[in-house]
């Protein structure tokens, strides 16, 4: 059924019966052509693209939980390609064009807000680095300004621009057509968009084995029985080492739990999005008016999906000190995510050292902005067993042959 | 805050304590040939349990590394020793 105006007025009219499921439920077949491992953001967006662009509808999508209960319902939903090196400048900026089309592409309106993204610079040599970065952005093609500290109170009044602010805003790198959107509905709106041409979307349903005959991966075998694929494709995020020690390779991942925080829904005040790298914080507002705040990783390790208190007070006390007028705002809800951080803090797209099984990981505390590119590559990768030119360089190979991208010390951005 | 035990000064705030990595990784013997293979395994593969684990942390005020078993899920820990031996 397609979502229109007019099919909005004719339900309202006729008491809302006629609304189809938006995904079916099925039970899982024997044998599948590709068996996607996740259904995430990235591992929905996958299996759209694989039928969408490639014409492989054998496909199933295999969901321990439910849809985007993971990292893609766990996010700050900020979409961005404000990125230093050309390779993920590549990469983010195809993840940024795919979603100012993904509402209609999907017919399923996933709310993209282009309304910008500012990274502040806190001092004269910030505002080298930031000119370099806006140097760098633009030679990638991708917009970019530097702003002044004029500019940047334009934008976002509510900064600080005290004289005893801790960290004074100099001014700030500035990507316009960065935003948010609205994650939930990036999930749902690629599942539908998937089940329509044919793909079985499975929940409930975890992965507790590898087949591998003969050196190859041949399937999963799953709580729901053995399931078997001519390619595995595993965008499972913080658990891909999970996954990899079932199947017998080893990958260069560390599993923390990233925290987020929403506030109370308060009247506009915020209408961009503002990252300060010195004091470890970012935030926006929400079209429902809370305050999303996001900040670096947890110190420790883990598999909790919850955050600890360090981080907490760093981020919490980092945002009272950039816009200290947010100070008495209350805290609605707070949650964590378990991300997937590489040495370089750039993700991995590629075959694993199992043949017929492959990986989409390592995107680390930045996986949301990047799911219709990382759908986007890896189905092309699945259907042809070749890269496309943009993920090549996020191959694991990049590990032995030293061709890292390390974009957390190149832009010194959080990711 | 959770506190984890430096096996020198007792019980301290997990804020005065930093993650160095995985335990009982082995540098390979540089002066044989070492394959790429296996230099990457060791600068960059990570064991990353689910459960219990073993690994290398400092405390950073008194500078000691230690041995500390935890859980990654409950962050339980189990168990924190010196990697030191005690002084003769």
């Amino acid at each position: 059924m397609k979502y229109s105006a007019f099919s909005i007025l004719r339900e309202g009219l006729r008491g809302h019966r006629g609304w189809a499921k938006a995904w079916h439920n099925p039970t899982p077949k024997d044998t599948y052509d590709v068996v996607i491992i996740g259904g995430g953001g990235h591992g929905l967006a996958t299996a759209y693209y694989l039928a969408k662009n490639h014409g492989v509808s054998r496909v199933a999508v295999i969901e321990k939980g439910w849809l985007g209960g993971g990292n893609t319902g766990r996010n700050t939903t900020a979409i961005r390609s404000n990125y230093f090196y050309p390779q993920s400048t590549a990469l983010y900026d195809l993840s940024v064009r795919l979603y100012e089309d993904l509402s209609r592409e999907l017919n399923y309106n996933v709310m993209f807000s282009q309304r910008g993204i500012m990274t502040l610079a806190h001092s004269e040599p910030d505002m080298e680095m930031a000119a370099r970065q806006v140097n760098a952005m633009q030679l990638g093609g991708v917009d970019a300004e530097l702003l002044n500290r004029d500019q940047v109170r334009k934008y976002a009044p509510l900064l600080n621009f005290r004289d005893d602010a801790r960290f004074p805003i100099h001014g700030a790198t500035w990507q316009g057509r960065a935003g948010t959107g609205r994650h939930d509905a990036v999930a749902w709106g690629y599942a539908r968009a998937a089940d329509s041409l044919g793909v079985d979307i499975i929940q409930n349903c975890a992965v507790t084995g590898v087949l591998i005959e003969g050196g190859v991966c041949k399937g999963v075998e799953t709580s729901q029985g053995l399931i078997r694929a001519g390619k595995v494709g595993a965008a499972v995020a913080g658990h891909s080492t999970n996954l990899a020690d079932m199947a017998g390779y080893s990958l260069p991942i560390h599993s923390y739990a990233l925290q987020a925080f929403v506030s109370e829904p308060v009247k506009p005040v915020m209408n961009t999005v503002a990252l300060s790298p010195a004091l470890g914080v970012y935030f926006s507002q929400s079209d429902k008016g809370g305050i999303v705040v996001g900040g670096g990783l947890d110190r420790v390790p883990s598999y909790g999906q919850r955050g600890n208190t360090p981080m907490h007070d760093v981020v919490l006390g980092g945002l009272v000190e950039m816009a200290p007028i947010l100070a008495k705002v209350k805290l609605l809800r707070h949650w964590g995510g378990i991300v997937d951080v590489t040495p370089d803090s750039s993700p991995i797209i590629g075959p694993s050292p199992v043949p017929g099984l492959y990986l989409n990981c390592g995107w680390g505390t930045g996986g949301f902005k990047a799911i219709p590119a990382g759908g986007y590559l890896f189905a092309h990768l699945l259907a042809r067993d070749s890269h496309h030119e943009i993920s090549r360089p996020f191959d694991l190979d990049r590990f032995q042959t030293g061709h890292l991208i390390d974009e957390s010390a190149a832009s010194g951005i959080a990711h | 805050m959770q506190r984890f035990p430096c096996p020198f000064c007792g019980l301290r705030d997990e804020r005065e304590f930093s993650y160095v990595g995985d335990f009982g990784k082995v540098r390979p013997d540089t002066k044989a040939r070492v394959s790429d293979a296996e230099w990457a395994a060791y600068l960059y593969d990570q064991k990353n349990p689910k459960g219990q684990s073993t690994e290398i942390w400092v405390h950073l005020p008194c500078q000691e590394y230690f041995k500390m078993t935890r859980d990654t899920v409950s962050m339980d820990v189990i168990d924190a020793a010196p990697l030191r031996k005690p002084a003769q």
